[in-house]
C-alpha cells in the first residue's frame, strides 16, 4: 500500500524516481527503536519546482525564493481522482485529527478564543462546535491565564481538553500553569494525577506581523520539565502528531506555524498516527546532516535545490520532535555524514538550536569532522518592514553558503 | 526499583489508629443511644448575603456531630503545633504554612459535602488533606520528605494530594489553584456527575486577576464552582486594609453572589457550606467568604508578630477559638464533662506522636525516584502508518 502510494507520489512530482521508504527499511520487533521511514512528505513550492535526488538531478537552476511557503500545487501532473488518499491543507489535516479523535474519545474537548463559532483564526476548527457542541468546543473569553489552567484542572480529572493559544506569543500570560501546573503536577503529587493536555497554536515569524506576534516560544518552554514539544511541518505530520499529542498521557504542546497552514499535500485516507518522539528524514544524503524543523524545512529545501546542483547530497532531517531530541536518528545521520547544520527559527540565545548544538557536542563529539553550525534568527525583535524581516530569518542562500563552508 | 513495602492504613474519617481510639473511649462509646438528637445551635453572627439570600441563622447538629468536630479540630491543631516543633527541630525543611485557628473552615466543610465533591486549595494544606481522609503519619511523612508520604517525598509541605479523595492538593503558587479549581468544576459538568468543586484562596490572592478571569467563565457557563476566601486579614505580612480597596470579598464578585461567613465556627462553616453547594448545583458560582484567622504566621520563617500585636492574637484565641467554641456547646448540651474532654485532647496528642514516630521510620526516598513520574510511564505513544502492517514502531 505505502508502495503504490509513494510510486504514485513519484510520478506527480518528477520524472526521476524518488527514493522510497517502504517497509524494508525500517527494523521492527526486536530493535528497540524504529528508523524515521516515513514516506518522503512532499512540498509544492511553485509550478517550476520539484526536487530530484542523488545523481539524477534537475538541470534547471534553482531560483531561491526567499519566502517559501506554498502556493498553488503542480496543476499540470495532478490528476485527483486517481489518487490514492485524498488532498487537504495543513490546517484541515489538524481539524482531520482532532475530529477523528474527538469522535473516538468522548473526553476529548476544545478550549480556546474563538474556536467554536467563529471556527478558529486559522480555521482549524470550523465545523467542529456544530458538530459536537458548545461545552465540547468552547469559546473561552481572553483570559489565556486562566482558561489554560482551567484545562489543566480539568485533565486532572481525565478530561482530555486541547487548548487553543490563538498565537503562541499570547500563551506567555500562562506560563505560570503551563509551567508549574502543567508540567509538575505529575511529579509533585507523586503520580496521583496525570495531565493529558494538548496546548497548540500557531507561532513563529509571519508576514510582517510584528514583534509580538511572531514569537518562538520553543525556547521559553524547552526546559520544563514534564512538558513535550513537537513541531509539525507538513498535513501528514500535522494530523498525525495532533492524533499522538492527544492520546498521549503527558502534556503535549504542538507548535504549528503561521505561514504553513495552507500547504498542500495527499494524505492517506486510512488511520495513522506519528511519534511523537520521532524525527522524519525528509531527504537521506551522504555529505552533510541538516537539522531542521517547522518552516526553515522548506528553506533548507530550498536550499538543498541548489546545493544538489552545486554537488553536494545533504541529508535533511525535519526533527519533529522539540522536547525530547529524538537523538537515535540524529546520532545515526551524524555517524554517517560527520558534520551537522542546524537550521532553525528560534533566536540565536537560548533556542532550540542552542540545546540540540550542545546535546550533539556531548553525545555524539567522536564522530564530528567540524564544528557544529547553528543558523538562528537574530536576537532582535522582529521588525515590521518586510525587507527587515527577511534578514531577522534564515534564507536559503544562507544555507547554501553555511554547508559550502562546513564541506570544504 | 523497589517499591516502598509498607502500605499506610486506608483511612476511615482520619486514621486508622485514630478510629481505634474512637472505639476504646469512653466519650463516644455512650453515643451509640443518643444518635438521633438534633440539637439546634445558633450560629456566633448572623451571615451577610451579596446578590442572594442568606441561610438562617439556626443550625442543626447532632451530638455524634459535635463530637466529632471536637476530634477533628483536636487532631488537627495537635498535628499543626506538633508540625511546627518538627519545623524548629529542622525535621522540615523549607516551607511550612501552619493551619491553627483555621481548623473550623475545613472542618465545617467537610461535614456539608460528601468525598465525590472535590476540594482545591493553596498551600495551607495541611488540614484540609487530613479532612479529606489522609492519614496522619502520610502528612508527616511528606512533610519530612519520606518515601511514605503521599506525594512519595517529591512534593512537600505545598503539594499533597488525594486522588481518590478527590482532593486536588496543594499549590504554591497563589492564585493559581483557582483556574484550576474552575477547571475541574467544567469536568464536573461535562460530565454530569452532580457534584461541586470547593476552590479556596486567600484574601492576599482576592487581588489576583486570574480569580477574576476565572469568575468570568464560571459564571458565564453556570460552572459548579465554589469560591472559598479564606479571610485571615493577612497576606503575609499585609494586612487586608493595605492590600485591597474593598475588603469585602465576599462582594468582588460584583455579578455572582457572594456570603460572609464566620469562618472560626464550624458549625456556621458547615451551614454556609450546604448552602453554596445547593446554589451552585443549580445557578452557579458563588463566593464564600471564611472571617478566619491564623494564630501562626505565614509560615514558620514569620514569626508573626512584626505585622500584628500580640493581644490581637491573644484576643482571638479567647474570644473566637474554634475548639473552645465547639467545647462550650459539649458541655452547654451535657454531652461529655470537662475532664473527659481533656482526657481525649491527651490521647489525642499520643497518638499524633505515635504518627510522628512512625513516619520518621520511614526512609528516604530510593535516588531513583528522582526521575520517576517526571512523564507518564515513559514516553511514547504507539505509532503507526495508515497501512498498520508497516511504519509502526514504539519508542522506549
Amino acid at each position: 500500500m505505502a508502495g503504490a502510494l509513494q510510486a504514485a507520489t513519484a510520478a506527480l512530482l518528477s520524472s526521476t524516481p524518488l527514493k522510497t521508504y517502504g517497509s524494508d527499511r525500517l527494523r521492527l520487533g526486536s530493535a528497540p527503536r524504529s528508523l524515521a521511514g516515513r514516506k518522503g512528505s512532499f512540498l509544492v513550492v511553485r509550478s517550476d519546482a520539484g526536487f530530484g535526488s542523488g545523481s539524477n538531478a534537475r538541470t534547471r537552476p534553482g531560483k531561491l525564493i526567499p519566502n517559501a511557503v506554498a502556493t498553488k500545487p503542480d496543476a499540470s501532473a495532478s490528476s485527483t481522482s486517481s489518487k490514492p488518499g485524498h488532498e487537504l491543507l495543513l490546517f484541515e489535516a489538524l481539524r482531520e485529527g482532532l475530529d477523528e479523535e474527538m469522535a473516538r474519545d468522548p473526553r476529548v474537548c476544545v478550549m480556546g478564543e474563538d474556536v467554536g463559532h467563529y471556527g478558529g483564526s486559522y480555521k482549524v476548527t470550523k465545523g467542529l462546535a456544530d458538530k459536537y457542541g458548545d461545552l465540547r468546543v468552547l469559546d473561552t473569553p481572553i483570559a489565556e491565564n486562566s482558561f489554560t489552567g482551567m484545562g489543566i484542572g480539568a485533565a486532572m480529572t481525565g478530561l482530555r481538553p486541547v487548548v487553543e493559544g490563538m498565537n503562541m506569543g499570547f500563551l506567555l500570560l500562562a506560563f505560570n500553569q503551563i509551567s508549574n501546573n502543567c508540567g509538575m503536577l505529575h511529579y509533585t503529587s507523586g503520580g496521583q494525577f496525570t495531565i493529558p493536555i494538548v496546548i497548540r497554536g500557531p507561532g513563529g515569524v509571519g508576514r510582517q506581523l510584528g514583534a509580538e506576534h511572531s514569537q518562538r516560544l520553543e525556547s521559553y518552554f524547552q526546559s520544563i520539565p514534564g512538558l513535550q514539544m513537537v513541531a509539525c511541518s507538513t498535513p501528514y505530520n500535522a494530523k498525525g502528531l495532533m492524533k499522538a499529542a492527544i492520546r498521549s498521557e503527558n502534556p503535549v504542546v504542538l507548535f504549528e506555524h503561521v505561514l504553513l497552514y495552507n500547504l498542500k499535500e495527499r494524505i492517506p485516507d486510512e488511520e495513522y498516527i506519528c511519534c511523537l518522539e520521532e524525527a522524519e528524514m525528509v531527504r537521506p544524503g551522504e555529505h552533510v546532516t541538516i537539522l531542521t524543523y517547522s518552516r526553515m524545512r522548506y528553506h533548507v529545501m530550498q536550499a538543498a535545490k541548489t546545493l544538489v546542483n552545486k554537488g553536494y547530497d545533504p541529508e535533511v532531517i525535519d526533527i519533529r520532535s522539540l522536547k525530547p531530541f529524538d537523538l537515535y536518528t540524529i546520532g545515526n545521520s551524524i555517524k554517517k555524514t560527520h558534520r551537522v547544520l542546524i537550521v532553525e527559527e528560534c533566536m540565536r540565545t537560548g533556542g532550540i538550536g542552542a540545546s540540540l548544538q550542545s546535546a550533539i557536542i556531548k553525545e555524539f563529539w567522536d564522530y564530528l569532522d567540524a564544528p557544529i553550525k547553528c543558523l538562528s534568527s537574530q536576537d532582535v525583535p522582529t521588525p515590521y518592514a518586510g525587507t527587515l524581516e527577511d534578514c531577522t530569518v534564515v534564507q536559503p542562500a544562507e544555507i547554501v553558503k553555511a554547508v559550502e563552508d562546513l564541506c570544504k | 526499583m523497589a517499591m516502598a513495602a509498607s502500605r499506610l492504613p486506608s483511612p476511615s474519617t482520619l486514621s486508622s489508629s485514630l478510629s481505634r481510639l474512637l472505639r476504646t473511649s469512653r466519650l463516644f462509646s455512650s453515643l451509640s443511644s443518643d444518635d438521633q438528637t438534633v440539637l439546634n445551635v445558633e450560629t456566633s453572627v448572623p451571615f451577610t448575603g451579596h446578590k442572594c439570600d442568606p441561610p438562617p441563622r439556626t443550625v442543626d447538629t447532632t451530638p455524634k456531630e459535635l463530637l466529632g468536630f471536637f476530634r477533628d479540630l483536636s487532631v488537627m491543631r495537635r498535628m499543626e503545633i506538633a508540625a511546627d516543633s518538627l519545623y524548629k527541630a529542622k525535621l522540615i525543611r523549607g516551607f511550612c504554612h501552619l493551619y491553627d485557628g483555621q481548623e473550623a473552615v475545613a472542618v465545617g466543610m467537610e461535614a456539608a459535602i460528601t468525598r465525590r465533591d472535590a476540594i482545591i486549595t493553596a498551600y495551607r494544606d495541611h488540614c484540609i488533606y487530613l479532612g479529606r481522609g489522609g492519614d496522619l503519619v502520610s502528612v508527616f511523612a511528606e512533610l519530612m520528605g519520606r518515601r511514605d508520604g503521599c506525594s512519595k517525598g517529591k512534593g512537600g509541605s505545598m503539594h499533597l494530594y488525594k486522588k481518590d479523595a478527590q482532593f486536588y492538593g496543594g499549590h504554591g503558587i497563589v492564585g493559581a489553584q483557582i483556574p484550576l479549581g474552575c477547571g475541574i468544576a467544567f469536568a464536573q459538568k461535562y460530565s454530569k456527575e452532580g457534584t461541586v468543586t470547593f476552590a479556596l484562596y486567600g484574601d492576599g490572592a482576592a487581588n489576583q486577576g486570574q480569580l477574576f478571569e476565572a469568575l468570568n467563565m464560571a459564571a458565564l457557563w453556570d460552572l459548579p464552582v465554589i469560591l472559598v476566601c479564606e479571610n485571615n486579614h493577612y497576606g503575609m505580612g499585609t494586612a487586608e486594609w493595605k492590600a485591597s480597596k474593598s475588603p469585602a470579598y465576599y462582594k468582588r464578585g460584583d455579578f455572582v453572589p457572594g456570603l460572609k461567613v464566620d469562618g472560626m465556627d464550624a458549625l456556621a462553616v458547615k451551614q454556609a457550606c450546604r448552602f453554596a453547594k445547593e446554589h451552585a448545583l443549580k445557578n452557579g458560582p458563588i463566593i464564600l467568604e471564611m472571617d478566619t484567622y491564623r494564630y501562626h504566621g505565614h509560615s514558620m520563617s514569620d514569626p508573626g508578630s512584626t505585622y500584628r500585636t500580640r493581644d490581637e492574637i491573644s484576643g482571638v484565641r479567647q474570644e473566637r477559638d474554634p475548639i473552645e467554641r465547639i467545647r462550650k456547646l459539649i458541655l452547654s448540651h451535657e454531652l461529655a464533662t470537662a475532664p473527659e474532654l481533656k482526657d481525649f485532647e491527651k490521647q489525642v496528642r499520643k497518638e499524633v506522636d505515635a504518627a510522628i514516630a512512625k513516619a520518621k521510620e520511614s526512609p528516604m526516598p530510593d535516588p531513583s525516584e528522582l526521575f520517576t513520574n517526571v512523564y507518564v510511564k515513559g514516553y511514547g505513544v504507539e505509532a503507526f502508518g495508515a497501512d498498520r502492517k508497516d511504519l509502526k514502531g514504539v519508542l522506549p
